[in-house]
């Protein structure tokens, strides 16, 4: 794993920035420990003020400090994601191993559930969900929901990989030395899935995020709780760019890009890894 | 995924594979049916899982605004029931939940009374269909051009300079980049409208001037949409063709001296464009909810727009117009994708 990790760096320019911005963003998050100030409280510091070396990045109409703030908001989100990510990891992985070891009727009812998923528009129906649950959703319950929405793209391309380990030998030697079907998916199929269930972490964690970051921004998710969203929020219901308050907007701003594109660049970077044809394109490269 | 050599030069379906064809059509429209049934059964559940009344809700809503008599309320609250479907038992209810989707009838929308919400949606569907359609079509054929080029012409520099960019683009939430063009063009540098569908001024009709208008308007959340859209296409189309261009057919066309702008659309973009109508039919959900906030965000009188200031508005009949049209919407979207799917890849079979 260390020498998989040291390759990547050495080799992969993708997966240098990548690791750059993402540890740049899970140390601002790290930070949030260390704030003076409780994240709910507002006006205490002097509002409006801009970027300055007491204020690194000024203070909100809110008297809020945003650097401190976005820290927070930065260490909820992520959170958010790697919740969403985990839970429809578990989900993708049972769904996609059993629909492709199975075949049949079973893999046919699975994937008809499943490709219904991967189609569906979910920012109407979460905006549904928002309406009738009101202030009694709590940013868990959106996470618990949106990992029971977003394991279906992923679980068809486990199925895949599944589909091939199947017709390989040692699946037959597996099946005939006695294992039960659980066993061989736990303990024959799981490690060649787990490069892929990595790599889709990633882009599920852009995909759920980019979503909350969307409700939030609406004000459809709890926005007392500091979020990137819900700065960017409370900034637009202050007209932030329009006084004149950019830093406000610009800092989350920045700062949820980087997530993103950072996260994106680690799971791009890991698939070129797992995928061998690509492997062979660069060593094609080198002579 | 392996990709197979397909002959060149072969678009239409022949008869022999007519039959084939509308099997293929047939099982495609039970997957139609199957999206339809479990997304309206969704919006069912979620609806009247609600802790909160939402008639209950709509009542207050009216009442704040001043004093009410209470013989008129209890007579708004038992049209209300009537209007939501919420009486009688929970089979009815879900009965008479269906017929309202089927027919088409969500009842008069609370904000906008007594409008109903049909018309709305009608009014506000035709702003987001062409939105959509015309950015998915730009940014998919776009992406894909490039990204053909930039997998053949591996080390253009101009090319290699896109993907970067296009790396950059892809992942970005459709919000962050409508905000940044807002800010860009709204603030910065004000040329282009950023709000609205089309002049105030102008009255709605086939003229050339409210034509242009309806164009200028368009630009931006355009603009926002693409430019999420390319990235995407732009390097699945890069990677595909990298791959394609290794097999043996492309090497031995280019030994038997095929000219190289025939190799590359005829023999390699042909076949990685398979793979990437199958990506479009499975993303068109993400473009819509794309859609819905740039709208928002441009203020486009589509039905983006119409969904977020329903909830604003806590109009729960057009929320719940607004999001099973969308359903449908996209559903039927994806299925004509799909329909023309077999046209590129004369490989679909009844499996």
């Amino acid at each position: 794993m260390a020498a998989i990790l040291r390759d990547l760096l050495r080799h992969n320019a993708e997966f240098r920035i990548g690791v750059l911005l993402v540890g740049s963003v899970l140390l601002l998050s790290v930070l949030a420990s260390f704030s003076p100030f409780p994240p709910e409280n507002v006006y205490v510091v002097p509002p409006d003020l801009p970027p300055s070396s007491t204020y690194w990045f000024g203070t909100t109409s809110r008297g809020q400090d945003v650097f401190w703030q976005l820290t927070f908001a930065i260490r909820n989100t992520l959170l958010f994601g790697c919740i969403v990510a985990i839970i429809s990891r578990l989900l993708a992985l049972v769904i996609g191993l059993l629909s492709g070891y199975s075949g049949g009727w079973i893999d046919r009812a699975l994937m008809s559930v499943n490709d219904t998923f991967i189609v569906m528009p979910l920012l109407p129906i979460l905006v549904l969900f928002y309406f009738v649950m009101r202030d009694r959703m709590s940013w868990l319950m959106l996470a618990l929901i949106m990992a029971g929405l977003g394991w279906a793209y992923d679980a068809r391309l486990i199925r895949s990989v599944a589909m091939s380990l199947k017709t390989r030998e040692f699946t037959q030697t597996s099946l005939f030395s006695g294992m039960s079907t659980r066993q061989i998916l736990v303990q024959e199929h799981l490690p060649y899935v787990m490069p892929i269930v990595f790599s889709s972490a990633m882009n599920n964690m852009v995909w759920s995020i980019g979503l909350e970051v969307t409700l939030a921004v609406l004000g459809f998710t709890d926005i007392n709780r500091p979020s990137i969203g819900g700065m960017i929020y409370w900034a637009n219901q202050h007209t932030a760019m329009v006084a004149g308050v950019w830093w406000w907007i610009a800092f989350p701003t920045i700062a949820v890009v980087m997530t993103f594109v950072g996260l994106f660049l680690l799971a791009i970077s890991t698939n070129q890894y797992i995928d061998p044809r690509s492997r062979l394109g660069r060593v094609g490269d080198v002579t | 995924m392996p990709i197979t050599w397909v002959p060149p030069f072969r678009f239409g379906i022949p008869g022999a594979r007519m039959k084939s064809y509308l099997a293929y059509v047939a099982r495609r429209s039970g997957q139609l049916v199957l999206v339809i049934f479990i997304g309206i059964n969704l919006a069912y559940v979620i609806s009247h899982a609600s802790p909160i009344d939402p008639v209950e809700q709509s009542i207050s809503a009216v009442t704040s605004y001043g004093n009410t008599a209470p013989d008129a309320i209890e007579q708004m609250r038992s049209s209300l029931r009537e209007l939501y479907g919420l009486g009688g038992s929970p089979i009815e209810q879900y009965l008479a939940f269906w017929r309202r989707i089927l027919s088409a009838d969500f009842g008069p929308s609370l904000s906008a009374f007594p409008t109903p919400v049909a018309t709305l949606i009608g009014r506000a569907l035709p702003w987001t269909a062409g939105l959509l359609t015309a950015s998915t079509v730009i940014a998919w054929g776009l992406g894909n051009l490039l990204g053909g080029l930039a997998g053949y012409y591996q080390n253009n520099r101009g090319l290699k300079a896109m993907g970067v960019i296009a790396m950059g683009l892809h992942p970005m939430p459709y919000y962050i980049l409508a905000l940044l063009l807002l800010i860009v063009f709204g603030f910065l540098w004000p040329v282009l409208p950023i709000t609205g569908g089309a002049a105030m001024n102008l009255p709605q009709a086939w003229t050339l001037e409210f034509m242009m208008s309806v164009l200028q308007h368009a630009i931006l959340p355009a603009l926002s949409l693409i430019l999420v859209g390319v990235g995407g296409w732009f390097l699945g189309m890069r990677s595909l063709v990298s791959n394609v261009v290794t097999e043996d057919y492309v090497a031995y066309a280019e030994l038997a001296g095929v000219r190289p702008w025939r190799i590359l659309s005829f023999y390699v973009m042909r076949n990685a464009l398979v793979p990437q109508v199958t990506g479009l039919a499975m993303s068109l959900g993400g473009i819509f909810n794309g859609a819905v906030i740039t709208e928002k965000v441009f203020g486009y009188p589509g039905v983006g727009s119409l969904l977020v200031d329903a909830v604003y508005a806590g109009d729960y009949a057009l929320v719940l117009g607004v999001t099973t049209i969308s359903i449908l919407g996209v559903s039927i979207g994806v299925f004509v994708i799909d329909l023309l799917y077999p046209l590129l890849d004369p490989r679909v079979k009844v499996s």
